[in-house]
C-alpha cells in the first residue's frame, strides 16, 4: 500500500481508538509506533525477568461506549466489576478506605460528609459527562451543533438547581486543599479523596486552578471514579484495542518511528500528505493524525518553519513538564503492609495535605521530594499472570520527581530517589526491603526518553483550565484539526486530556468522519 | 564614569551623532525616538524639506532599531517571518518588507539587508524585539543581537546626494542602484552605504560602527558643503515620505501587538502593500489569513488624493458625496506639497467605495475662529512625488 486514508503517529490508548474507528469506517489505516509494542505509557513493561508492570497501572474512566463500539469484549476485555478499594494508609494500622460509595476508618460525621459530598461530586460529574467525549467547539463558532454543545453544557449545569449551581461554580476551580479542609476532619481521607485532583499534573493541595475539576473528569462514566485492575493489567485493555483496530483492518507497524510528518505547499498553503520514517521511507496519505504531545507533533514532526509564530508561541509555552516517578518492584511474595490482609487496593501513602505540599514544593524547585507521597497497586494480586508464581509486582505512582531536576538526572540520583520511595513504603510495610527481588524507577526523563513523551508528562500537557476544553493544547487546535489541513491530533494533548479513557481518540475520529 | 544624576536611566540617550546634531540644533526643537534624544527641526521644517528636495540633506537614523540576524538558519526564520520571499534578496541587497501576526494585521514595516547568505540585518521603526524571540524558536542555528546602539546610521537624501559621497571620495557610490548595498573603506574600518531612504528622492543611508560617527559626519559636512548639505528633522521627513506615500506607524496603520481594539490595525492589502505579500515562497506567519484577505478584498484601501483648494484635510472624513450623509472613511496623513503643487492627503477608504465620488470634510482655523468646507477629491494611483533621478543609475551628476 503506497497510500492510506489516514496514518496515525503512535500506538498509545488514544492512537489505537482512533485507528480502531478510522478503519471500521472504511478508511485504509496505517498505524505506525516506535516502539516495538504498542500501547505507550499503558504498554506492558518486563522489568525484569518474568515480572510485568506497564506506566499506567490501573483504569478508571475507561470509556463504556468506546469499548461497546470497538467491540472490545470479543477480544477479551471486560470492564472491570470488582473496583479496587482506594486505601488511605495511616502508620498506625488504622487505614482509611473508601469503597462502593462508602467510607470505613474515620468519625461518624466523616462518614456523613462524604456521603453528601458524593453525592454532590457525582450529580456534577454527570452533568459535565457528556462533554468528554465530544469536541468542545471554538468560541465564537455560530455552527449549529457548536451551538447545541455549548447550549447543553450550559443547560446541564442549569439543571443542577440553584444551589447546586452555584455549588459548582464555586469549586470548579477550588484548590483541593479548601474542598477537602470545608468536608472532612480526618486527615487521610483528604489525602485519599484528593489525590485523583492532584496525581499527574504539577499541583499540589493549595494550587489554585483546576485540581476539581480534574477530580470531577475522572469521576465521569459509570465507575464513579474507583479503580480497576483488567485482565492482563493494563497492557490486556491495550492487547484489546489492538485487535479490535487490526480486525477492523488497521494496519499496524511496530519500531516505525516517524522522523518527520511530510508537508507540502501549494497555492492554497500548506497541506500534510503523509510522513517520513526514521529510516527515510515515505508514505503517503490523505491525513496524518498524531497521539503524539503537541510539542513532539509541532516541533519534532512538523516543524516551525510551518507554521505562524503566534501559534507556535502558544505550543511552546504549554507546560509539559512531568513530576511522576514510577516504582516497579519485583517481590518474592505479596507485600505485608501493617493492618491490611490482603495489599489488593489502591494504597495513597501521605499523610496529611501538607504532607503532599511539603513534596511539591520540594519538586518545584528542582529537588525530589524528601518524604515523597504515592500511589501503589500490586497488579499481580489481581492478574497472576503479571509475576511469577507465588511472586509478585508493586507498582507505585510517586510524587512529586521532578522532571528537570537541578544538577540534571544521573544515576546516583534515579537510585537516590528510588531508595527513598523505598524507604518511604517500608514505614508501612516494614518487610519490604527482604521482599525485593529488583526495582526500578523511572524519573520523568526516563519516560519521556523511553516513551517520546515531552516532559516524562502522563497527560502531554497540564490539565489545567487554562489548557482544557476549546484551549487544549490551544484554540485553532482544539478541534483535533490543527492549522495545517490534513494534520489532527488525537493525543491526551487534546480535549479532554489525560488517563486512560480513549475519548480524545474517539473524538479526533469522529471529527475527521465529520 | 560615575554620575550624580537621579534620573540618569530616566533621560534620553543621544545618538552617536550628537556632539555635532545639538551644534545644529539652533531652535532646541527636540522630539525622541526609541528613546533617544532626536531633532524634530534644527532651524525651519520648510527649509529642511527644500534642501531635502533640491540639494542634499542628513537625518539622523541611529534611533532607528537595528537587529543582526546571523546563523544557518537565518534565512528561513526571517523568510517565515515577513511576508516577502527572503530568498529572492540578492547578496548586498536590500528590500522593504512587512511582517504580520497569525491573523495578518501588520505588526511592523521596515528593511532587511543581506549582508552574507547567514547574515542579515534587519531595521524598523520601534523594538520588534518580543516577537523576534519568538519568531527565533524552533531553528536550530540562528542567533538575533541588538544592534542599534553600536551602529551609527546617517540619512543622506536629496539631488545632490550622490555628488556629495564621491567628492567624499566613495569612488563607484554612481554605480549602486537602488536597494543596492557598497562597502567603502574608512579610516581602518569599514564604510557601509545603501541606496535607501524615506523620501522618495536620491538618497543613501551611511551605516559606520559608532566610534568612528563623528568623523564620518565632519568628513560628510565638509563634502557636502558646496552641495548645500543640511540636517533635516522629524517634521521634514514625514513631509517628504508623504509626497512619496510612505507609510508611518501611528499614522497610517497602528502596529498590531498595540492594537487593543479589534481590527484598528490594518493588514497589508488594506496598506495598498498587497505587492509585498508572495504566496509563491514558502510558509510564513499569517499566510492563511491574509490570503483569505486577498480573495475577499480588504475592508478599508490606503488611497492616495489629491484634493482640491490649498487647506490640508489633516483629520478629515471622507464621505460620498458632498452632503457628507454618508462616512467612508479617514484621511491619516495630509499637507500642501510644495514640490508638487497640490493639497495631498494619504486615506482610509472603504473598499467598497472607492470607485465612486470622495468628499472631505475639512476643518480648519482661521484667527482662532473654525471654518469648514467640503472638497472634491481625486485618487492618485502613483506616488505624489517619484522623481527620475531617484530611480536613474548613475543618478545625474551635479
Amino acid at each position: 500500500m503506497d497510500h492510506y486514508d489516514s496514518i496515525i503517529i503512535g500506538a498509545g490508548h488514544n492512537g489505537l481508538v482512533a485507528a480502531a474507528y478510522l478503519a471500521r469506517s472504511g478508511q485504509q489505516v496505517l498505524l505506525l509506533e516506535a516502539a516495538d509494542v504498542c500501547g505507550g505509557l499503558g504498554r506492558k513493561r518486563e522489568f525484569h525477568p518474568g515480572f510485568q508492570g506497564s506506566v499506567a497501572h490501573s483504569v478508571s474512566h475507561f470509556s463504556s461506549k468506546i469499548a461497546n463500539d470497538l467491540s472490545l469484549s470479543s477480544f477479551g476485555y471486560e470492564s472491570p466489576t470488582n473496583s479496587l478499594a482506594t486505601v488511605g494508609l495511616s502508620s498506625d494500622g488504622q487505614h482509611t478506605v473508601v469503597k462502593d460509595g462508602r467510607v470505613e476508618g474515620v468519625g461518624e460525621k466523616d462518614a456523613a460528609a462524604y456521603q453528601e459530598y458524593r453525592r454532590q461530586m457525582r450529580r456534577f460529574a454527570d452533568a459535565l459527562s457528556p462533554f468528554w467525549l465530544k469536541t468542545i467547539p471554538r468560541i465564537g463558532s455560530a455552527g449549529m451543533s457548536d451551538l447545541m454543545t455549548f447550549g447543553h453544557l450550559g443547560l446541564n449545569i442549569r439543571k443542577l438547581g440553584k444551589k447546586d449551581m452555584r455549588e459548582f461554580m464555586r469549586i470548579a476551580t477550588l484548590p483541593v486543599r479548601d474542598l477537602m479542609d470545608e468536608n472532612f476532619e480526618n486527615d487521610i481521607l483528604k489525602t485519599t479523596l484528593g489525590w485523583d485532583g492532584l496525581i499527574g499534573s504539577k499541583l499540589a493541595p493549595r494550587s489554585p486552578n483546576s485540581a476539581v475539576l480534574a477530580m470531577l473528569y475522572r469521576m465521569a462514566g459509570e465507575s464513579e471514579g474507583t479503580h480497576a485492575i483488567p485482565a492482563g493489567g493494563v497492557a490486556g485493555l491495550i492487547d484489546a484495542l489492538c485487535q479490535s483496530a487490526k480486525a477492523s483492518g488497521a494496519e499496524i507497524r511496530h519500531s516505525a518511528a516517524v522522523s518527520r510528518i511530510l508537508i507540502e505547499g501549494g497555492a492554497d498553503g500548506l497541506v500534510a500528505t503523509g510522513v517520513q520514517l526514521a529510516d527515510g521511507q515515505k508514505i503517503m496519505a490523505s491525513r496524518v493524525v498524531s497521539s503524539a504531545d503537541p510539542k513532539s507533533t509541532f516541533f519534532n514532526l512538523v516543524g516551525v518553519e510551518h507554521l505562524d509564530i503566534g501559534f507556535t508561541n502558544r505550543i511552546r509555552r504549554l507546560r509539559c513538564d512531568g513530576y511522576v516517578g514510577k516504582l516497579h518492584l519485583a517481590l518474592n511474595g505479596a507485600p505485608e503492609f501493617a493492618g491490611l490482609d490482603k495489599a489488593d487496593g489502591r494504597m495513597i501513602i501521605a499523610p496529611k495535605l501538607d504532607a503532599i505540599e511539603f513534596a511539591y514544593d520540594d519538586a518545584k524547585y528542582g529537588e525530589c521530594s524528601r518524604n515523597p507521597v504515592m500511589e501503589i497497586v500490586v497488579p499481580s494480586l489481581h492478574d497472576a499472570s503479571l509475576a511469577p508464581e507465588n511472586q509478585h509486582v508493586l507498582s507505585a505512582h510517586v510524587m512529586y520527581v521532578p522532571h528537570k531536576l537541578q544538577g540534571g538526572w544521573t544515576d546516583a540520583a534515579r537510585v537516590a530517589i528510588g531508595d527513598r520511595a523505598i524507604e518511604t513504603i517500608a514505614q508501612y510495610a516494614p518487610n519490604i526491603r527482604a521482599q525485593i527481588i529488583h526495582s526500578e524507577f523511572l524519573t520523568p526523563a526516563d519516560l519521556e526518553a523511553d516513551y517520546g513523551v515531552t516532559g516524562g508528562h502522563w497527560h502531554h500537557t497540564e490539565m489545567a483550565v487554562d489548557q482544557m476544553l476549546m484551549m487544549r493544547p490551544t484554540y485553532e487546535a482544539a478541534q483535533y484539526g490543527t492549522p495545517v489541513p490534513g494534520l489532527y491530533l488525537c493525543g491526551a494533548g487534546s480535549h479532554p486530556g489525560g488517563d486512560i479513557t480513549g475519548n480524545a481518540g474517539h473524538n479526533a475520529a469522529q471529527e475527521i468522519l465529520r | 564614569m560615575t554620575t550624580t544624576d537621579p534620573y540618569a536611566g530616566e533621560r534620553l540617550k543621544r545618538t552617536a551623532f550628537y556632539a555635532r546634531a545639538k551644534e545644529l540644533n539652533i531652535r532646541d526643537a527636540w522630539a525622541a525616538w526609541n528613546g533617544y534624544k532626536f531633532a524634530e527641526y534644527y532651524y525651519d521644517a520648510e527649509y529642511e524639506y527644500f534642501c531635502v528636495r533640491n540639494t542634499c540633506a542628513t537625518y539622523d537614523i541611529c534611533p532607528m532599531q537595528k537587529y543582526e540576524i546571523k546563523g544557518r538558519d537565518a534565512e528561513a526564520m526571517l523568510n517565515r517571518m515577513v511576508t516577502r520571499d527572503v530568498k529572492k534578496i540578492g547578496l548586498n541587497r536590500v528590500a522593504y518588507c512587512v511582517w504580520c501576526t497569525d491573523e495578518g494585521r501588520m505588526i511592523d514595516d521596515g528593511t532587511i539587508f543581506k549582508l552574507a547568505d547567514d547574515r542579515f540585518m534587519l531595521t524598523c521603526g520601534s523594538p520588534c524585539t518580543a516577537w523576534l524571540e519568538m519568531s527565533v524558536f524552533g531553528f536550530d542555528d540562528v542567533t538575533v543581537t541588538d544592534v542599534t546602539d553600536d551602529i551609527a546610521a546617517l540619512s543622506l537624501q536629496g539631488p545632490t546626494s550622490c555628488a556629495t559621497l564621491k567628492k567624499m571620495g566613495l569612488q563607484g557610490i554612481d554605480t549602486a542602484k537602488p536597494f543596492d548595498i557598497l562597502y567603502f573603506p574608512f579610516q581602518g574600518d569599514t564604510l557601509m552605504v545603501s541606496r535607501t531612504g524615506f523620501t522618495g528622492d536620491l538618497g543613501y543611508e551611511l551605516w559606520i560602527k559608532k566610534d568612528l560617527a563623528i568623523e564620518m559626519w565632519d568628513e560628510l559636512y565638509a563634502a557636502g558643503d558646496d552641495y548645500g548639505i543640511q540636517p533635516f528633522g522629524e517634521a521634514a521627513t514625514n513631509m517628504a515620505r508623504l509626497e512619496a506615500a510612505f507609510i508611518m506607524p501611528a499614522m497610517e496603520f497602528n502596529e498590531a501587538l498595540r492594537t487593543v481594539n479589534f481590527e484598528h490595525d490594518q493588514t497589508p492589502f488594506e496598506l495598498s502593500l498587497g505587492w509585498l505579500v508572495d504566496f509563491k515562497k514558502p510558509h510564513f506567519s499569517g499566510r492563511s489569513a491574509l490570503l483569505k484577505e486577498k480573495q475577499r478584498g480588504p475592508k478599508y484601501t490606503l488611497t492616495k488624493l489629491d484634493i482640491e483648494g490649498n487647506r490640508p484635510a489633516a483629520g478629515s472624513y471622507i464621505y460620498s458625496s458632498k452632503l457628507c450623509t454618508k462616512e467612508i472613511g479617514y484621511v491619516t496623513s495630509a499637507m500642501w506639497s510644495p514640490s508638487v503643487k497640490a493639497n495631498i492627503a494619504l486615506a482610509m477608504i472603504k473598499t467598497d467605495y472607492l470607485e465612486g465620488n470622495l468628499w472631505a470634510e475639512i476643518y480648519y482655523e482661521k484667527e482662532l475662529r473654525q471654518y469648514s468646507r467640503v472638497a472634491r477629491c481625486t485618487r492618485k494611483t502613483k506616488p505624489f512625488w517619484a522623481p527620475a533621478r531617484a530611480r536613474a543609475t548613475p543618478p545625474p551628476d551635479h
